[in-house]
């Protein structure tokens, strides 16, 4: 075949895999297509893969085949092991891999432009010949290499948070914001003054300081607003890849970084839409910090009342119907089975139950959709907060589980509560509401105190969540 | 393919995502981060480039450990998400 029906056929080949990612992600609307959708998704990659290494003078097959197999070794077994509580690291650990492939493909691509076509080569009269990488290519590769770079050490940052290798805890250095925005106007800078001059200390340059920023934006940040990170590093990891893809003219790398830079920054826009923040005061950081002293001190010396796991089981069996209303703390108890041992006793004795998930519960969008479903609670009794909260009116029992602030009715009358304007579930509506807590003394991640503790409908169950849903399942019998 | 023609395939492709990500139920929007965490390996593309070229040492190696890295996420996202959905059943 001639040179240039070879191009369209690689062009083509690269725009199905592209299309195969859109069909990927159409899958999951709904969890009947998904499982196709995954497969589209692996199609596409496949042919992505094949694609390049056909069209490529391969010099190191077998280099480039024993770094796909330990690579793709590890990343298997790690998704065959890790628990679904730990979802939220892992995925902050992939997203940080992205941003260091982007970065290491932008350092190849600087130290030898050729091989990807995007230098002319300059022979002058004297000296050895050299690459001159076209403008354009520069800004990409400028662009590509400080995206790539601030998603790997943000993602590392949000790894550490999540897995508890660092505290949740917003770290504040003083002056950040001229910092932060110094070291981004120089990246920017330098991104520009590199379309004039190439030399290698500019690109470097760029590169620390990007790895610099990705780090200084996400210390500041508390365990709370992870959500919103873990989205947001998402959307970046995809710009990355779009920007490597302008680089190298390749339509499945630019379709696949335009569909994940949306996908994380429409994932992040809802966080914040959950939690009423604006995506700047996100960024800002420092939430969830110092505002905890001073909500919990009043708390103490209002009257509660204190039930047993017997009194919830008895009152629960009685019911109609159950709403249970998972947050973070079921996930951290591992409590999500036994739960669904209680649904299900609940239901032989008749009682309908369904679950109500706020979009914020849990450290990132769908945690408690899959630990649900991990525990196999079929996904058709599982409600999203608009779907659900009329129902609470005509709920005999709300039975709260590890969640706290999502569910405080401060933020729908309190105008001075920090959470003022967040949509909340109303569980204070259901006839009894039962709140699984540790104890009475800790507020939730925002450090306001939840008017629902001292409700008389209310019952506080105070134990760690998995013992007390164990000891609700024994009393059930 | 020169710039402008590279820009559109991007704009319209943003929109695409725009439109499809909003279609995903949000049940699901753990397997989500998964699923686009995989293909954004897709990035794999330019790390073979530089692992397969000739010309540059430096280069060829940071094009494998780029390979390495993607695979992992190439492998682990797709797998992991896999597994997530495999979970998802209906009532009865």
């Amino acid at each position: 075949m001639p040179e240039g029906a070879i191009d369209s056929w690689v062009a083509l080949a690269y725009l199905i895999a592209g299309v195969c990612f859109i069909l990927a992600l159409r899958g999951l609307s709904s969890p009947a297509s998904s499982r196709r959708g995954n497969r589209f998704g692996m199609a596409g990659m496949a042919l992505a893969v094949g694609t390049t290494l056909y069209m490529h003078h391969v010099a190191s097959m077998a280099e480039i085949a024993g770094a796909i197999i330990a690579g793709g070794g590890v990343g298997w077994l790690t998704a065959r092991r890790i628990a679904m509580t730990a979802m939220p690291q892992l995925v902050a650990a992939f997203h940080s891999l992205v941003g260091m492939a982007a970065v290491l493909v932008a350092c190849a691509a600087f130290l030898n432009p050729t091989a990807f076509g995007i230098a002319d080569m300059v022979v002058p009269m004297l000296g050895k010949p050299f690459a001159v990488i076209h403008p354009v290519s520069r800004i990409e590769m400028g662009l590509g290499v400080a995206i790539g770079a601030i998603t790997f050490s943000g993602s590392v940052i949000a790894f550490l948070k999540l897995n508890g290798n660092m505290s949740g805890k917003p770290i504040m250095l003083p002056g950040r914001h001229v910092i932060n925005l110094a070291v981004l106007a120089g990246i920017l800078g330098l991104i520009g003054f590199f379309v004039t001059d190439q030399s290698p200390w500019i690109f470097w340059t760029v590169t620390g300081l990007s790895f610099a920023i990705g780090f200084l934006l996400i210390i500041p940040i508390g365990g709370a607003d992870m959500p919103v990170v873990v989205s947001m590093l998402n959307s970046y990891s995809g710009w990355a890849a779009a920007a490597m893809g302008f680089t190298l003219h390749n339509t499945a790398m630019i379709i696949t970084g335009a569909l994940v830079g949306s996908s994380g920054a429409i994932l992040s826009y809802i966080m914040c839409r959950a939690m009423n923040r604006s995506f700047i005061s996100v960024i800002a950081g420092g939430f969830g910090g110092d505002s905890a002293a001073a909500g919990g001190g009043q708390a103490i010396d209002r009257p509660w009342k204190r039930g047993s796991a017997e009194d919830a089981a008895f009152l629960m069996q009685q019911a109609e119907q159950v709403i249970i209303v998972p947050g973070y703390g079921m996930a951290v108890a591992q409590a999500q089975h036994v739960l669904r041992e209680m649904g299900d006793k609940l239901k032989a004795h008749g009682v309908r139950v369904k679950y109500a998930i706020h979009p914020v519960a849990g450290r990132m969008p769908g945690h408690m959709n899959v630990l649900l479903a991990e525990a196999n609670v079929p996904y058709d009794e599982v409600f999203e907060l608009e779907d659900i909260n009329s129902e609470f009116a005509q709920t005999d029992v709300a039975f709260v589980i590890g969640a706290n602030d999502v569910t405080n009715p401060a933020a729908k009358t309190d105008k001075t509560s920090p959470i003022y304007g967040m949509p909340v579930l109303d569980v204070e509506k259901a006839k009894t509401v039962l709140f699984v807590k540790r104890s009475m003394g800790g507020v939730g991640y925002a450090g306001v105190d939840n008017e629902v503790f001292y409700r008389d409908n209310t019952m506080m169950l105070l134990a760690d969540a998995k013992k007390m849903v164990e000891e609700i399942v024994k009393s059930l019998d | 393919m020169d710039f402008i023609s590279i820009l559109s395939i991007f704009v319209l492709a943003c929109f695409i995502g725009y439109y499809v990500v909003w279609s995903v139920t949000p049940a699901l929007h753990t397997p989500l981060m998964a699923v686009t965490n995989a293909i954004s390996s897709v990035i794999v593309v330019g790390a073979l480039i530089a692992a397969a070229a000739e010309g540059s040492v430096l280069s060829k190696w940071l094009g494998l450990a780029a390979v390495a890295l993607a695979s992992v996420n190439i492998f682990g996202g797709f797998a992991v998400t896999e597994r997530m959905l495999a979970m998802y059943k209906k009532k009865g």
